[in-house]
Formats: structure tokens, sequence, C-alpha cells
């Protein structure tokens, strides 16, 4: 059974950490925040200029000067802060958010990113993440095994333009969790009943495959 | 030293065509509503605009780029914004896609008085074509110039007479950075209150980056993505 969003959210959000600050993507990535494990206390960073971030608010309660970097009405937690555009990428430069989750339209088996522009055919622009690509010292990708046309989005290369290269350092799609390691994508767990074969005909890239591979606790 | 001036049609009646202009905020949050109003009655045209987004079709930049006035749009984010796409793929209208702290730092660097700033964002991809590399320790870096902008528009919260500014939440963004960076810097604020009624610990903008300031009026601030949750 391949893993729906949510649970692609939840396999992610057992990579965090306590004392974490973690930047969320648009999509699934958003949806991590939900999934938070017990006993844990991660910062919400928005490259737009918070760190803290709330949940959604009560209706009605809504601020049209607080939203996060999806545009989408948030609220704040104690201890939130809000900041400018440029010290909000100086932490984001600087490595100070130890965890970044972005979805992608294609990871190369070098962990190149292609996630901002279909040439001739659209252009959501790069927003924040190819600033955080390039800084964010563990970048993980939620994003699902093909696209649409059923072709693998995990590729020997990366044939859209890039995001940034050599950044991504772990991939949960709705078959598999995978890092990428020198010498290809590393099989770590496969989603309950998904078989090795299964991912090995979806994945173009190098798969490299270990003794046995554990199904995914979901 | 005279800054507040009477409205936006005012604030912005010396800009002409083929100017290029800041405008603060981030999708249509704490973005300059009045003066891109009052653009829209200017005559004025082949504008270069530096802003983080083109708005929505409807609303913000998006009126600007329905009449046609922009001949260049510098913007990290094109998203949601149909027409905006349309004229970038149609290439009807000039579009630099940069990364979005880079956007911030080329602007920080323009108020901070420095030329250049390395970043290693968009290095190996194709925002690197044409830019000098520099290696610092094990990782590369692309040479980023400091903006230059004849105006820069921006929405503060709370301003007073000698032009200090204060923002709210995450209406700050990019309005702070571009009130720095423009060589004639315009602020609407929702609130304008007499010198000496802001506390000093408290403002964002010093006076001293404005040039003028105005009372705003008639804000719709409008909510791209309307999100809320259950009453529990």
């Amino acid at each position: 059974m391949a893993l729906t969003k949510e649970q692609i959210a939840r396999r992610i959000a057992r990579e965090l950490q306590d004392g974490y600050y973690v930047n969320l993507g648009i999509g699934i990535p958003t949806l991590v925040a939900n999934y938070i494990p017990e006993g844990i206390e991660v910062v919400l960073q928005s490259e737009n200029g918070l760190l803290g971030m709330g949940p959604f608010p009560l209706e009605g309660e809504e601020d049209p000067d607080l939203i996060n970097a999806g545009k989408q009405t948030i609220t704040t937690l104690p201890g939130s802060v809000f900041f400018d555009s440029a010290l909000s990428f100086g932490m984001i430069r600087a490595g100070k958010v130890d965890l970044t989750v972005l979805g992608a339209m294609e990871v190369s088996d070098q962990g190149d990113i292609a996630n901002w522009k279909i040439p001739g055919k659209m252009v959501k622009g790069m927003g924040g993440a190819m600033d955080l690509v390039a800084s964010a010292r563990n970048i993980i990708v939620a994003m699902m095994h093909t696209n649409p046309k059923g072709e693998s989005k995990l590729l020997p290369a990366c044939t859209l333009p890039l995001t940034g290269i050599r950044c991504v350092k772990k991939i949960v799609t709705e078959l598999a969790v995978l890092d990428i390691t020198p010498e290809g994508f590393l099989l770590l767990e496969r989603a309950p009943g998904v078989s090795v074969e299964d991912i090995r005909s979806r994945t173009a890239g190098r798969l490299v495959v270990k003794g046995e591979v554990p199904e995914m606790v979901v | 030293m005279k800054k507040v001036v009477k409205n936006a049609d005012e604030a912005i009646a010396d800009i002409r065509s083929g100017t290029t202009l800041m405008l603060g905020g981030f999708g249509l949050c704490g973005i300059p509503e009045n003066a891109i109003e009052a653009l829209t009655r200017a005559d004025v045209k082949e504008l270069t605009c530096i802003s983080n987004n083109a708005g929505v079709d409807d609303f913000g930049i998006g009126l600007l780029l329905q009449q046609k006035k922009v001949r260049k749009m510098i913007a990290s984010y094109v998203g949601e914004n149909a027409e905006f796409e349309r004229q970038l793929l149609s290439g009807e209208l000039e579009v630099e896609l940069i990364p979005q702290g880079t956007l911030a730092t080329r602007c920080m660097a323009a108020g901070y008085g420095m030329p250049a700033v390395f970043t290693p964002a968009g290095v190996g991809t194709e925002v690197a074509q044409g830019k000098e590399v520099r290696r610092f320790g094990d990782k590369d870096y692309l040479l980023e110039y400091a903006f230059e902008a004849d105006f820069a528009l921006v929405k503060a919260w709370k301003g007073d007479t000698a032009g200090n500014l204060v923002f709210h939440a995450t209406a700050r963004n990019f309005n702070p950075l571009m009130a720095m960076a423009g060589k004639v810097t315009i602020a609407e604020v929702e609130e304008l209150v007499p010198v000496g009624q802001l506390n000093p610990d408290e403002i964002h903008t010093p006076g001293i980056y404005v040039h003028r300031i105005f009372q705003g009026v008639n804000y719709e601030k409008r909510i791209e993505q309307r999100t809320v949750r259950a009453k529990a």
C-alpha cells in the first residue's frame, strides 16, 4: 500500500529532534507540522519573517498581516518573533536552521534537486528554495515517486532547471524512504506491502539495496 | 524638514516612465496599496519593478501588469498570478527571477552601502550564469550586486512625521530593506503620528532612510489564502 500524503508527512515528522528549528515548504511538507511527536519541541521558521509559527487562526481571527511563506493565514505562539526578509535568509545562510523539508519535481542520485520551472510550460519561481537548499544542513524531500505521467522523479540526472546541487540528504515518497549516498539512492524502508522490485521499477537513478529492507512503521 | 506629503498622488508625482522601482511586500501582505493605485492613474510606463512577487491578477502589482506599465519585473516567485505567468512565457514582459534571499540581501547591501555580497544560493543553476563564482573554504558563492533603485515604495503600520517606521507582524518582510535601498523612499502608513510619539526602542526603520511619508487610506489588505481551524 502506497502511503497517503499524510503518512508521508507523519514519517518525515519522525526525523524531528527536540530543539530543532525547521523550515517547511509548501504542500506535503506543510503537513509535517501536524505530526510533531509527543514530547518534542520544534520551532517552525517561515522565511517571510517569522520564527515560532502557530496553527491556523480560528475563523474570524485572521490577520492579513500575519501569513506564512505559503501566504496562508497563521498565528503566533509564545516566544514567536518577527523579522525582515534579509535577517530571515541570514539565519538560513548561517546554518541556524536544522532541517528543511521541501517538495520537488525531480531529484538526482547525487542529491541535485529541481522544483521551480518547466521551460516553456510552467514557471513558479524559486522563491526561497534556492537559498534554503544552498545552506540548510539537512534537507529532506517529500514527493511522489513518479510524476502524473508515471515517469520516475528519482533520476540519474535532473532534466529540469536545477534549484540546487548535491544538497538533498533524504527522500520520503509514497513508496519508500531513501538516503542519498555516494553510490546513489540507498533504500532504507519500504511502504507496507510495496516490494523492492516495485520501487526499483519506479526508480530511474542508481538504487542501492543492502540486505533485507524493512517495512515502514506508519 | 518636511517629509509629510498629502497623499499617494503627490508622493509619486515625479515618478517618470522608465524608472526602476522597489515595492515592498510578500504576496499581498504589506504591499504599498495606495502608491500602486496612484501609479495606475499616473502617466507612467516602461517601469522596472523589483518586488518579491507581482501581486495577483487584479491586485497589487498585478494592476500595473494589466495596464502593461511594467517593462521588466525582478522577483523571486510568480506563484498563482496567471497574467504574470502568461506575459512571462509569451515574452511580452522581461522577467528576472532570482532567489528570495538574494533579493532581500541585494536590497540590504544597498542600504548598508555595500556594492556587492557573496551568497551560495543558485550555485550550479541557471541563476549562476554570467556571475563571478568565488570559493571560500570548501564552498562556492556567487557575487551578487547591490540593487540600484530610483524609488522605493514601502508600507508600514505606523510612522511619524520624521519618517521613522514601525511594521506589523509579517507585513514587515521586504519593507524595511527596500526603505533603506531606494534613492528616494516613499512610505505609506496606516497611522501617521507626530514626531516623538514612537518609542525610539521600537522603531524598525530610522527616518534617515525615508524621504516622503503619507497617511494611507482605504486599505483592503486582501488575503491570498484564508486558512482557518474549527473551534474546538
